[in-house]
């Protein structure tokens, strides 16, 4: 099978298991090349451990994973990470550029000296990536002086600027008002189908970004079903997932409203930790 | 320490003043050490500001005073006490960093280290009879009786300590940055974190027996955040770290060179009004911005 066809994400009846408990089992997924495939479900479902099971940071205890063809962790120089909550504080004085730049050239040892060779190559590509994602106004400006948006637009320059086969985008919304959310959401659908780049996007609400989705992942209840977002976000499967009675509304501005949704005990501790 | 009536004190000739310093040996030795300390201090201390490891730091300066304490006891010298004691401290320092994960849990943790050092310092002080004239040292310094092969001992420290951080500064700022991104494209991030301190232990200890305890803090953490103020960008950043910190070194060397108040005082001092005043002319600047916009536009 030639490398082009492979898909991006794919896993088989895989299961992870934290300090004893699993978080979830049985659940066969795949996420093929260039899709936009949103990751959902409530607090402590295990969204984030799914991020970093596909990352290798966390083992598979059942099950078999393969992501962009090889095991996970094998791949992570094409994946672009965005992790969790992250917020640069006021006193953060790092410049957007940098930060950029950290996501090429960050993991390489040796002193940086401004006259190597490569040098001007890496300045264009970082600079491209920023217009991409429209941050040239402010990339110069330390990045405690930003927005969140603004902070949110830089990291997923930095994801993106060693032409990632794979984006992982943990949460990118969660700290955006709601004009901000649905501009980063559309920024995501364009990159991902200009770059041709696979995205898995995990959100807390599926509203923002419904109309830019190819398909979407509902974790909950130990397992997780996939599909188009019309058939996953439905009172039949919702219910059937979780065991219980779910109903799901239509406002009739084309919201979607989950109603009776019970919230797993929470096992990230880092969700609440901050406030 | 008959040295000190030697100085005939400052005359208006600024040249034949700085020809006097450089005139004793004993001053062209502490000039020397200095620089050096200065450029390892400087370096060292910006990553170490930029980690937000500045308590840290100072725990160790302070952990390098028991160790020196301890080594005059046991009759050792005392470069083996700072050495032993701030390489234990900088690994101790990382297990508590490794074993916490909030960051009020791990200062709470490096506080008590602190607290602890500390006691046991005055504890081997106070068991060695000895002359208690060499706390003041211990804790202040003093540029005086500053040996060649101290000098070169310094040098080899500082070159293998500046040369590793280069070597690992790109990683370094990453994972200083952004952890978890940097931990995801390869970065060993709990090593370089061990390193690191190691580095920075390695500096105290051999900066701590020339300034003193105290001054190698004020050398390792305020050049370095008075750089970070004046710019975001890392490799001007360091410079500019350097920068200062050579200044004020060289500036304070020379003013306790023709008065009777420790050389820490003076670096420290010149380091925080410069610091001082760099904090002042930003909050000024951004004041002009935010008022000047509209007029500008207006105009």
């Amino acid at each position: 099978m030639s490398e082009t066809a492979l898909p991006a994400v794919s896993f088989e009846r895989a299961a992870v298991r934290l300090g004893g408990r699993t978080i979830w089992s049985d659940l066969t997924t795949t996420v093929g090349q260039g899709e936009f495939v949103a990751v959902l479900g409530p607090n402590g479902a295990g969204k984030s451990t799914l991020v970093k099971a596909i990352l290798g940071l966390l083992p598979l205890a059942a099950g078999r994973a393969s992501i962009l063809g090889r095991r996970p962790g094998d791949a992570n120089d094409r994946i672009g990470y965005l992790p969790q909550r992250r917020n640069f504080d006021a006193g953060t004085r790092v410049r957007g550029v940098d930060l950029v730049q950290l996501g090429l050239d960050g993991a390489r040892w040796g002193i940086p000296l401004p006259f190597l060779p490569g040098r001007r190559r890496t300045a264009e590509r970082v600079a491209e990536m920023i217009e991409l994602v429209g941050a040239s106004a402010y990339a110069r400006k330390p990045l405690g002086e930003l927005s969140g948006g603004e902070q949110q637009r830089l990291l997923i320059a930095q994801a993106l600027v060693r032409r990632p086969r794979l984006l992982l985008l943990d949460e990118p919304l969660d700290s955006l008002d709601l004009p901000n959310q649905a501009a980063v959401a559309a920024l995501v659908r364009r990159i991902c189908r200009t770059e041709n780049v696979a995205v898995m996007l995990v959100a807390h609400d599926i509203n923002p970004i419904l109309s830019y989705l190819d398909r979407v992942l509902y974790l909950a209840g130990g397992g997780g079903v996939e599909g188009r977002p019309e058939e996953v976000i439905s009172s039949e499967t919702l219910s059937r997932l979780y065991g219980a009675p779910i109903e799901v509304l239509h406002a009739s501005d084309g919201r979607l409203v989950v109603v009776g949704q019970p919230e797993a005990p929470f096992v990230h501790g880092d969700r609440h930790d901050h406030g | 320490m008959a040295e000190l009536t030697v100085a005939q004190g400052l005359t208006w000739n600024l040249w034949s003043d700085v020809q006097e310093l450089f005139s004793y040996p004993f001053m062209v030795n502490a000039m020397e050490a200095g620089t050096i300390v200065a450029v390892m201090a400087g370096v060292t201390g910006w990553f170490m500001v930029l980690r937000r490891q500045a308590f840290a730091g100072h725990t160790l300066s302070v952990i390098a005073f028991p160790g020196a304490a301890a080594a005059t006891l046991a009759g050792l010298p005392v470069a083996v006490g700072y050495f032993a004691f701030c390489g234990l401290g900088a690994l101790s320092l990382a297990g508590i960093s490794g074993s916490n994960r909030s960051h009020s849990a791990e200062s709470a943790a490096i506080g008590s280290l602190q607290a602890l050092a500390l006691a046991l310092g005055f504890l081997f002080v106070g068991l060695y009879h000895g002359l208690l004239t060499g706390l003041d040292s211990l804790l202040f310094g003093t540029f005086l009786g500053i040996t060649r092969d101290q000098v070169l001992v310094l040098l080899v420290v500082a070159a293998v300590a500046v040369l590793l951080v280069a070597i690992a500064a790109r990683p370094l700022y990453f994972a200083s940055v952004d952890a978890d991104v940097a931990r995801a494209g390869g970065v060993p991030v709990r090593l370089l974190g061990l390193g690191f301190l190691l580095v920075l232990g390695l500096s105290v200890a051999a900066t701590s027996q020339i300034t003193g305890a105290v001054l190698v803090f004020a050398l390792l953490v305020t050049p370095a955040a008075t750089a970070h103020q004046i710019t975001s960008r890392p490799v001007l950043g360091v410079a500019l770290s350097v920068a200062i910190a050579l200044a004020v070194t060289w500036l304070g060397l020379a003013l306790a060179y023709y008065s009777v108040y420790p050389v820490g005082f003076y670096v420290t001092s010149l380091a925080f009004g410069l610091y001082l005043a760099v904090r002042i002319t930003r909050v000024a600047v951004r004041r002009r911005r935010a008022t000047g916009l509209p007029a500008a536009a207006a105009a």
